[in-house]
């Protein structure tokens, strides 16, 4: 082999090998400090993000937001608690682009919500919202997102219904906004209300994944009311029989029920030996509160 | 515009287009415009807002780039290859050659805007399927960002009629720098007092206002832009550009050329 040629082959072995090396070491140095990336970001601050992006502040908000979900999503993927630079990187990407209504109205659902699904930060949630109203009074999604986190995150039903108010204001508003105004101000705790709520996030929502949340939501709701009503006719027919069922063919057989009854997603409930209803199949739904078997936890979802 | 400048203006114009350093960049920033698609994807319900936030900041920055690298080039480059002696040696006035330079490579940005602005909108087609009206605006963002060129092809030349090629890229840039935050600029001018203040207030206004013909962000939310933004920052920068040019034809008419 030529000097030359054997030169090229060594060089090019050494390059690939080291190349090869240095992947692996970048592998296991973001192993070791799995968070140093991303705090990195915060040593600039908005005011200085500002000078640094030469007047293309969109631009730069847009990355910020972009890093905002990636933490959100990256945290969340591993069950984790700690969501501390989320508000941080929320606040510098409204700050840097105040228009932005997305970073209010997700970056608050975020924020707002118990880990491990958000950071369990509802008041900076609210605070965030109402810095977007101050910088797009005309938005009235921001109004409902507001209400909707006093309703769901602080159950403060009479800031919630102030919000929808207030919503309800803004030229162009959903005419949900003024029954959910009414209804928090009537009677805000109760299944009914929260369908609402739920049903105007669906109707209202361009997002496919936030619409398939709510109807999740929704669903879970309908299992709620359906097992709380079955239970009760079981206990109906206690009173009856002075037994309880032991399925719900029994009840039917009684004139109770009209037949076997389903769940939302066609399957039938189920009847325990101590008379309260179940789901099937509990894995397949989200938010089930009621009707799910003792000790089940319910898969989160990364928006609720 | 006489022949002469319009001769000039055309060779400037063939002679840009035959760089192939503009083609790598027209090339690359087309690819970003691109790229703008999947980056959007990794974000949460603004790919539009990235398509067009990221279009046209390339465009914007590729362009300033290329105005400031072939506009230092443009007398230099002719003294050093010795050709600007043949130009001058036949009946082209100083001013001429100035004014022709000037409106070739301004025309060659113009071009170049507009094929980036071709990958822009088709990056924006296939990410919303649809134009809408309020997307016209970015027509108009499109168009200060022209006049954006206009100004740094300008004051690139300014630069390159009395400096050398790199003392005048740091000069152009640094003036884009400071005029991409005129607007601060001139709030720091405002809130200063005494001797201070005649300074700043000075420098704020003879400095390039950029940071009004940045749309951008306001167009990538479809907000309107107002017509008579478009009518005053155009007059701005027609107005700016002939100050700049007439200080560069000062400044090469009196240069010594031997």
């Amino acid at each position: 082999m030529k000097p030359s040629r054997l030169v090229t082959v060594a060089a090019s072995s050494l390059l690939l090998t080291c190349l090869a090396v240095s992947a692996v070491l970048v592998h296991f140095i973001d192993q070791l400090r799995p968070r140093a990336t991303i705090e990195d970001v915060l040593y600039l601050k908005s005011s200085n993000l500002k000078w640094i992006s030469l007047g293309y502040t969109g631009l730069m908000a847009d990355i910020y937001w972009t890093r905002a979900v990636q933490y959100y999503g990256g945290r969340h993927y591993v069950d984790s608690p700690h969501f501390e630079l989320l508000a941080p990187l929320l606040d510098i990407t409204t700050d840097l682009d105040p228009k932005l209504v997305v970073a209010y109205e997700y970056g608050a659902t975020f924020l707002a919500p118990k880990p491990p699904t958000g950071a369990g930060l509802p008041d900076h949630a609210v605070e965030l919202v109402e810095k977007g109203i101050r910088a797009n009074p005309d938005k009235w999604r921001l109004y409902y997102c507001l209400g909707f986190l006093h309703y769901m995150e602080r159950k403060d039903y009479e800031a919630a219904a102030q919000a929808f108010l207030r919503g309800s204001q803004v030229p162009n508003a959903h005419p949900w906004l003024r029954l959910l105004a009414g209804k928090m101000a009537q009677k805000a705790n109760d299944t009914q209300t929260a369908r609402m709520m739920w049903t105007a996030t669906y109707d209202t929502s361009q997002d496919e994944s936030i619409k398939e949340n709510a109807a999740q939501h929704l669903i879970a709701i309908q299992v709620a009311e359906d097992a709380t009503g079955l239970e009760k006719i079981a206990a109906l027919y206690r009173t009856q029989t002075g037994h309880l069922p032991s399925t719900f063919h029994d009840m039917a057989a009684a004139n109770l029920l009209p037949g076997l009854p389903l769940d939302p997603l066609g399957q039938p409930y189920v009847l325990t030996a101590q008379g309260t209803v179940e789901v099937r199949h509990p894995e397949k739904f989200k938010f089930l509160e009621k009707g799910s078997p003792k000790g089940f936890v319910p898969k989160m979802n990364a928006r609720n | 515009m006489n022949s002469r400048i319009a001769a000039i203006a055309s060779n400037t114009f063939r002679e840009a287009v035959r760089d192939r350093v503009l083609y790598n960049l027209i090339g690359f920033a087309v690819l970003m415009a691109g790229a703008s698609v999947l980056i959007g994807q990794i974000s949460f319900d603004i790919e539009k807002l990235v398509v067009i936030n990221l279009g046209l900041t390339v465009v914007s920055l590729f362009g300033v780039v290329i105005a400031i690298f072939i506009g230092i080039g443009l007398v230099s480059k002719e003294i050093d290859k010795r050709t600007l002696y043949t130009v001058l040696s036949r009946p082209v006035q100083r001013w001429e050659f100035i004014l022709g330079k000037f409106f070739g490579l301004a025309g060659t940005l113009a071009v170049n805007a507009a094929c980036m602005a071709v990958g822009v909108f088709l990056s924006l087609l296939y990410v919303a399927h649809h134009l809408e009206r309020s997307d016209s605006s970015i027509l108009v963002a499109l168009y200060f960002i022209v006049l954006q060129f206009v100004v740094v092809t300008a004051l690139a030349l300014l630069f390159s009629s009395f400096s050398s090629p790199l003392l005048s890229a740091v000069f152009a840039f640094a003036l884009f720098v400071i005029g991409s935050f005129s607007a601060d600029l001139r709030g720091f001018a405002a809130m200063s007092k005494g001797p201070a203040h005649w300074l700043t207030t000075g420098v704020a206004y003879l400095a390039p206002n950029f940071s009004a013909l940045n749309i951008i962000s306001s167009v990538a939310h479809g907000e309107p832009v107002a017509a008579q933004l478009i009518l005053v920052n155009t007059a701005y920068s027609l107005f700016y550009t002939a100050m700049v040019l007439c200080g560069a034809v000062l400044i090469f008419e009196r240069r010594n050329l031997k």
